[in-house]
């Protein structure tokens, strides 16, 4: 290959590096429950419209058992604006017992199937640890953040020199204490938001723009 | 409870480990990792449970390991100060359920161990 050539390819990969601005991909995990879905389901309210939405919302764990995912969402703060695809992932756990799902009120056979459907959401977002650019990591501010699923996510990202954000949701909860979450994981950046009533989305924004942008 | 030494784990690849670690657990074994796993052994173990739980048989496990740097956290330090090892404790989940939640437990494994 002639010298021009090969520099004419570079060059045109280079381009679409700077230019172009393809999308990072964004996953979105957190242990089940934590309140994924509501805050994906925010981001495309707040930047589609259209009443779309990524997936549906539960009190009960393992509502989302496939990942979604939305491309090209266009989001802006300060001034910038970036394109992100996100990813909705199944909610990750070293544990599923059946008769979790029953205590809720569902069928012996329901519970079954749900759970069946949960184990495969889990390595499905597994899997999809390989494939981001970053990670968006929730947690429930009322709860312990000490959790594995917690440490895994952090260790593979850090692990892999990918940018990570911790959103500590639920903050309009009367037990919620973000400051907890902050001490636990000290070495990245959080933002305390609540997804259900939109608290805190700005400064969200902003964090997001910053570490995906 | 079983104490897995660094020098045992660390002669067996990421696979080799994770599979014995399931294979253990599912034989109702709790067990302290002296050294624990990387993240994507982590990952892997928790793919690899997903595929082994079986309803009214095995539900899963618990596990409890430490961030590795930058801890300032309580837990970071008195791991620190037992010589920067990241101690990892598993086990079924439906014996361990108060694993994850009280920090008296993880200690007194510690002091167990050493
Ligand atoms: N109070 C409060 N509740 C919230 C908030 N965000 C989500 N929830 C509730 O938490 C529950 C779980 O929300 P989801 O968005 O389904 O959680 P998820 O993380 O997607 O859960 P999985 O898909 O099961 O992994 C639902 O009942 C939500 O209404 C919040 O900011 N505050
Ligand atoms: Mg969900």
């Amino acid at each position: 290959m002639s010298m021009i050539k090969r520099f004419k390819i570079s060059f045109s990969r280079m381009f679409d590096k700077l230019f172009k601005k393809k999308g990072a991909c964004i996953g979105i995990y957190g242990p089940p429950n934590a309140g994924k879905t509501t805050l994906s389901n925010r981001i495309l309210r707040d930047w589609v419209g259209n009443e779309e939405t990524m997936g549906s919302v539960s009190h009960i764990a393992h509502e989302t058992r496939h990942a979604k995912r939305r491309n090209e969402v266009s989001i802006e703060s300060n001034g910038h604006t970036i394109s992100l695809d996100i990813v909705d992932t199944p909610g990750l756990a070293t544990k599923i017992d059946f008769h979790d799902f029953m205590e809720q009120g569902m069928s012996d056979s329901e519970s079954k199937k749900r759970s069946k459907e949960a184990t495969e959401g889990v390595i499905e977002a597994v899997k999809w640890l390989e494939d981001l650019d970053g990670v968006i990591l929730v947690m429930d501010s009322t709860e312990n953040p000490y959790t594995q699923v917690n440490v895994t996510v952090i260790g593979n990202m850090e692990a892999r020199n990918l940018p990570l954000l911790i959103v500590a949701n639920k903050v309009d909860l009367p037990d919620a204490d973000p400051g907890v979450i902050k001490e636990a994981f000290p070495q990245h950046p959080m933002v305390p938001i609540s997804a259900l009533d939109g608290v805190g989305m700005d400064s969200f924004y902003e964090a997001l723009a910053k570490q995906f942008g | 409870m079983d104490l897995i030494s660094e020098a045992k784990i660390s002669q067996m690849a990421s696979m080799e480990k994770v599979r014995y670690i399931i294979d253990e657990v599912r034989k109702g074994k709790i067990l302290v990792l002296e050294k624990g796993l990387n993240p994507m052994e982590e990952a892997k173990l928790i793919e690899m449970t997903m595929s082994a739980i079986q309803p009214d048989e095995f539900s899963g496990i618990e596990m409890q390991s430490y961030p590795s740097n930058g801890d300032a956290s309580i837990l970071g330090k008195l791991f620190k100060k037992q010589g920067n090892k990241r101690l990892t404790v598993i086990g079924p989940a439906n014996q361990l359920k108060t694993l994850k939640k009280d920090r008296n437990l993880i200690s007194a494994l510690v002091s167990a161990s050493k």
